[in-house]
């Protein structure tokens, strides 16, 4: 067949640790999987349906992301275009709003065509000033051109807001996959990419287990009462030894680099996780949407990637990636 | 012919718009009846209810569905009074004759007669979001009318900030869609309609907040 022929040729081109890391996330994924089918035999009181939606969610996200990976920087600048529209989209929606912010919306939504070009043509420089000095600027003084000025401040802030974490922050991932083949990348720039959603990930749920298993003392109670010392403290070191571990293969991350990332990382995913509580909590909602199964919203399966993305690129970027 | 493309053009455009601009959270989406005779009855916000209605249906039930939409704003015009009646379906009901002895109701009992899901927005016109308007007791005629057939409430919750009345320009935000469980005609009128409006307000205590103003 020329098809499976075409599909080995275009696997054989890719880096051998991208393609293990891959192959690693979903046999870690069957392996959850295989055993939450198991479960309800063992403990048929138990209830499961939530862990397998949750699950069946991952297998559909992880399809999308490694797809793209797969697929290059083009395919990836697309699909996280698409998660900032998605994501922003939830925000705003959420935000308190009035019928006459409608048009400074629509241009909050504009930013992401502009911030992602500057992806796709590899200008960092750019990239890096577009929305935090100019979309900064600009929001406020659209808003005044309106003639707003009721509740003036809280909405640019809102906005502020919505447009660094949705937009810019979201983008840093993006642009991991512009990092020369030149540089010396064990898995190519869409390891960096694999290894930062692998950790943010494995974060989350790391968390998410240990807490469940251990969880006693409460660490943020008025902010997320699910949301435990252990399950932190569990999720940290699990997570810095995944990365530490994991790492190497991946990344041109070693020593002290290394170690900075296995280090920070976790941390950030957390603050990441418990600032979008904060805000949901101050809203009075639970989940962002009911977009993904099991999950809620697409902000509340990225909200701590909006914080690990920027320290991970800017990390890398000090230690061991010369482009940026 | 005209059903193929109606099809394709809900299916393949209309749908992946209606997901972009909106998300389109659906709640209760068994609920929906797949074949007529039966009503939906849903609140009015925006042009973009009768989209986001078309849209949540499953592909195999989209040759049943027929809005109901008033005959003066959409058959006015000869492009849009075909593009109404062919594309979307509507079933028109000429509201501007109210109150005369006209039989403004004929269109939707002849679709439910014919096994239709016909959509009805009670409210008889788009209001404010976060208000709901008096509803018109139309409903309730139909209802007793095919007294086999369940009304559905439906409650939409932000589409009019996606699209409110009198702006062009729609602004992609969340929406949701809580489809409720049947009502069926009891015999009176003024309970039916109780009944249907005290089904929406609890569909739409359940909705995620709008902080819109």
């Amino acid at each position: 067949m020329d098809i499976i022929a075409d599909i080995r040729e275009f696997l054989a081109g890719q880096p051998a640790p991208l393609i293990l890391g891959l192959g690693g996330v979903l046999a870690l994924l069957s392996l959850a999987t295989a055993l939450s089918a198991a479960l309800p035999l063992l403990r048929p009181s138990g209830e499961f349906r939530e862990l397998q939606q949750r699950l069946s969610s991952w297998w559909v996200m992880i399809a999308a992301l490694g797809g793209a990976l797969l697929l290059g920087w083009q395919a990836t600048v697309l699909l996280f275009g698409l998660i900032s529209f998605i994501a922003l989209r939830e925000f705003l929606s959420l935000a308190p709003t009035r019928r006459e912010d409608r048009l400074i919306i629509l241009a909050a939504y504009l930013s992401i065509p502009v911030s992602y070009a500057f992806v796709a043509l590899d200008i960092y420089g750019i990239f890096l000033v577009i929305i935090p000095v100019y979309a900064f600027l600009l929001t406020p003084f659209l808003m005044a051109c309106f003639g707003q000025t009721r509740r003036y401040l809280s909405t640019v802030a809102m906005f502020h807001w919505a447009l660094m974490t949705c937009v810019y922050n979201l983008g840093y991932v993006a642009f991991l996959m512009r990092v020369p083949e030149t540089e010396p990348l064990p898995a190519g720039p869409a390891g960096l990419v694999l290894l930062l959603l692998l950790a943010t990930g494995f974060n989350d749920v790391a968390q998410y287990v240990w807490g469940k298993a251990l969880g006693r003392r409460r660490i943020m109670p008025t902010v997320s009462p699910n949301k435990t010392w252990e399950g932190f403290l569990g999720g940290w070191v699990t997570t810095s030894l995944l990365i530490w571990f994991v790492g190497p293969l991946l990344s041109p991350l070693s020593g002290w680099g290394l170690a900075v990332v296995a280090a920070t990382l976790p941390l950030a995913g957390f603050a990441g996780d418990v600032t979008m509580s904060a805000i949901k909590r101050d809203i009075g909602v639970k989940d962002t949407s009911d977009l993904i199964p099991g999950h809620g919203g697409l902000l509340d399966r990225v909200d701590s990637l909006t914080f690990t993305a920027p320290l991970y690129f800017h990390l890398l970027a000090f230690f061991a990636v010369d482009h940026f | 012919m005209i059903r193929w493309l109606r099809l394709a053009l809900i299916v393949l455009l209309a749908r992946p718009l209606a997901r972009l601009l909106t998300g389109a959270d659906v709640s209760g989406r068994k609920r929906l009846p797949l074949k007529g005779p039966a009503i939906i009855a849903a609140n009015h916000n925006s042009h973009l209810d009768t989209l986001l209605l078309l849209t949540i249906f499953p592909a195999r039930a989209l040759h049943r569905l027929r809005p109901a939409a008033a005959a003066d704003y959409f058959l006015r015009d000869p492009v849009i009074s075909w593009l109404s009646r062919n594309l979307i379906g509507i079933v028109p009901i000429a509201r501007d004759r109210a109150g005369t002895r006209e039989d403004i109701l004929a269109p939707a009992r002849e679709a439910l007669a014919r096994g239709d899901i016909v959509v009805v927005f009670p409210e008889g016109t788009r209001g404010d979001t976060g208000e709901m308007a008096r509803l018109k007791n139309g409903v309730a005629r139909l209802a007793e009318a095919f007294p086999e057939a369940p009304v559905i409430p439906v409650w939409i919750q932000g589409a009019g900030r996606v699209l409110p009345k009198g702006e062009t320009v729609p602004v992609p935000m969340t929406c949701a869609v809580l489809v409720g469980e049947p009502i069926h005609w009891q015999g009176q009128r003024s309970q039916f309609m109780e009944t249907l409006r005290d089904a929406l307000l609890g569909l739409e205590a359940q909705a995620p907040p709008l902080r819109w103003s």
